[in-house]
């Protein structure tokens, strides 16, 4: 046992608990955006996997599995190979700092992969804006106009729409004053949550958000009736997997970024004073588990948001996504940042804050 | 220089323009849509069992005393897709002709009834068997033994004819 530490074990085992539970849910998003977008049309949906079809995509991914994968004669094999491996290894990667709840054995926080990251929110910014690599990377390298175009647009939308994000960010940093997500949730105890102080803000991040995932209205990257399929044209069997998978992780990423900074992460006012009544204090197991369910619970009508607007709304013409981008929500953005300023500094005049 | 402008653009008030109340509308109507009732119908489990009028693949009567057909080879002739093909032969019966062979090659037969019209002795009439699947060209050219169907069964389609024909 001297030989593996005890901290790499127990990182270990975070890690794999987190990238199979994203697996498994990113399974099942599939399947319930398969399942409310037929509700939506008046269609069945999947049922015939599994009971209710529960193990369609489990069916779908082994037929990735075992289909061939072809590699188109003129590719640039290696980034060709390479782009699909970004594209979900960042999105996972995202997840190492996001707190699901708080758990402390011996002053480490045990509900988080990496804890105790005092940039957090800068590094999901981060991770947000190289996951466009793997897409740029996987239109250039398939050597095909219509995936090239695809990778330059989702380039181009992700640079505009990331600044939108970034600001709209700022207005929540102020208040919060911290950029440890931890200590974001945590100013946001007792039902402060941003959203109520910062509700331009939180529109703003949530359209950046939709963005930012190459999601329906924004699927411009990947818009099937001018691109064919967009960067995705030249790949098939599980490397087309990994992009359809990364884009369902990135759903979930955005619905957490959306949790934890705009809806007080695993906050419900008044509910953790009546658990304490209750015996259930910090240091228990049972609450660190309350507080992942409660942090569950409020990425599920998130998650059903994105899949409700994308079967709802059409996609943008790219002048028009442009335009949303730059002349909307960016002055947008500097404005609520501005009047958060004002905002606050008043209210310190007063000594109201 | 005094061109009047009407683009959509003006045409559309200030709410419209902030287009977040109109994504509102269009979500709702989404949303109201997923409790509607569906109408599909889960087709191995489910059949569909259509009406007299349906033209399904074309069968020939057989009655209790042998099949009606006299091979008069009218539906052969009239067969736009030159998909029947009869040869006669001879009995001692009252009815003196019948098919010695009849094939009908469901590859091409197009379902127009023509066949079924022009027959004098309303010996071939349109089923509503519509489940034809074959694994081979040689399966689809059916023979007397597939294509001679009890009377019994075919009710629907003989009553259809005597009304509307």
């Amino acid at each position: 046992m001297d030989a593996i530490p005890a901290g790499a074990l127990i990182l270990g085992v975070k890690l794999f608990l987190v990238v199979n539970v994203l697996l498994i849910i990113a399974a099942y998003l599939v399947y319930f955006e398969r399942k409310i977008s037929a509700w939506m049309q008046s269609r069945v949906g999947p049922n015939r996997v599994g009971p209710l079809g529960l193990l369609q995509s489990f069916a779908d991914v082994f037929k990735l599995y075992t289909k061939e994968d072809i590699v188109p004669a003129l590719v640039d094999k290696k980034y060709h190979m390479i782009a699909p491996v970004i594209s979900i290894g960042i999105s996972m990667a995202t997840y190492a700092v996001i707190p699901f709840g708080e758990y402390y054995v011996g002053g480490v926080n045990l509900m988080a992969v990496a804890p105790g990251i005092s940039i957090g929110l800068l590094y999901l910014l981060a991770m947000s804006s190289i996951g466009v690599y793997g897409i740029t990377l996987a239109g250039w390298s398939s050597n095909n106009k219509y995936s090239l175009l695809g990778g330059l647009r989702s380039a181009a939308q992700m640079i505009s729409y990331e600044l939108s994000m970034g600001l709209a960010l700022i207005g929540a940093l102020m208040i919060s004053g911290s950029l440890d997500l931890l200590e974001i949730v945590k100013s946001q105890s007792g039902g402060k949550w941003n959203l109520f102080f910062q509700p331009l803000g939180f529109i703003i991040f949530l359209v950046a958000a939709f963005a930012e995932t190459n999601r329906a209205p924004f699927d411009l990257p990947e818009a099937e009736p001018e691109l064919v399929g967009g960067y995705h044209t030249e790949y098939s069997g599980m490397k087309f997997g990994l992009f359809y998978l990364a884009e369902y992780i990135n759903m979930l990423t955005a619905s957490c970024m959306v949790t934890v900074i705009y809806l007080g992460g695993w906050d419900i006012p008044f509910l953790y004073e009546n658990l304490a009544k209750a015996g259930i204090s910090q240091g228990n197991p049972l609450l660190a588990l309350i507080q992942f369910g409660v942090f569950f619970g409020k990425l599920i009508p998130l998650l059903f948001f994105f899949i409700w607007v994308r079967w709802s709304l059409p996609r943008f013409r790219y002048d028009q996504l442009m335009d949303l981008g730059w002349k909307v929500m960016l002055p947008l953005a500097l404005a609520n940042i501005l009047l958060t300023g004002i905002v606050m500094t008043i209210l310190q005049y007063f000594g109201i804050l | 220089m005094n061109i009047k402008k009407n683009t959509e653009l003006e045409r559309m008030t200030f709410w419209e323009k902030i287009y977040l109340p109109e994504i509102a509308r269009g979500l709702s109507l989404t949303f109201k849509q997923m409790f509607e009732p569906t109408f599909t119908r889960q087709y191995p489990e489910e059949r569909w069992i259509p009406t007299g009028s349906y033209r399904g693949r074309p069968v020939l009567v057989l009655e209790e005393d042998g099949e009606r057909c006299v091979a008069c080879g009218l539906c052969s002739r009239v067969c736009p897709a030159l998909a029947i093909e009869v040869q006669a032969g001879e009995t001692d019966k009252v009815k003196e002709r019948y098919p010695a062979k009849f094939e009908i090659n469901m590859l091409r037969c197009i379902y127009c009834g023509f066949c079924e019209e022009v027959c004098p002795e309303e010996a071939i009439i349109m089923s509503k068997d519509y489940e034809l699947v074959f694994t081979s060209q040689e399966e689809a050219i059916l023979g007397k033994d597939k294509l001679l169907i009890p009377i019994a069964q075919l009710q629907d389609r003989l009553e259809f004819l005597r009304q509307y024909r």
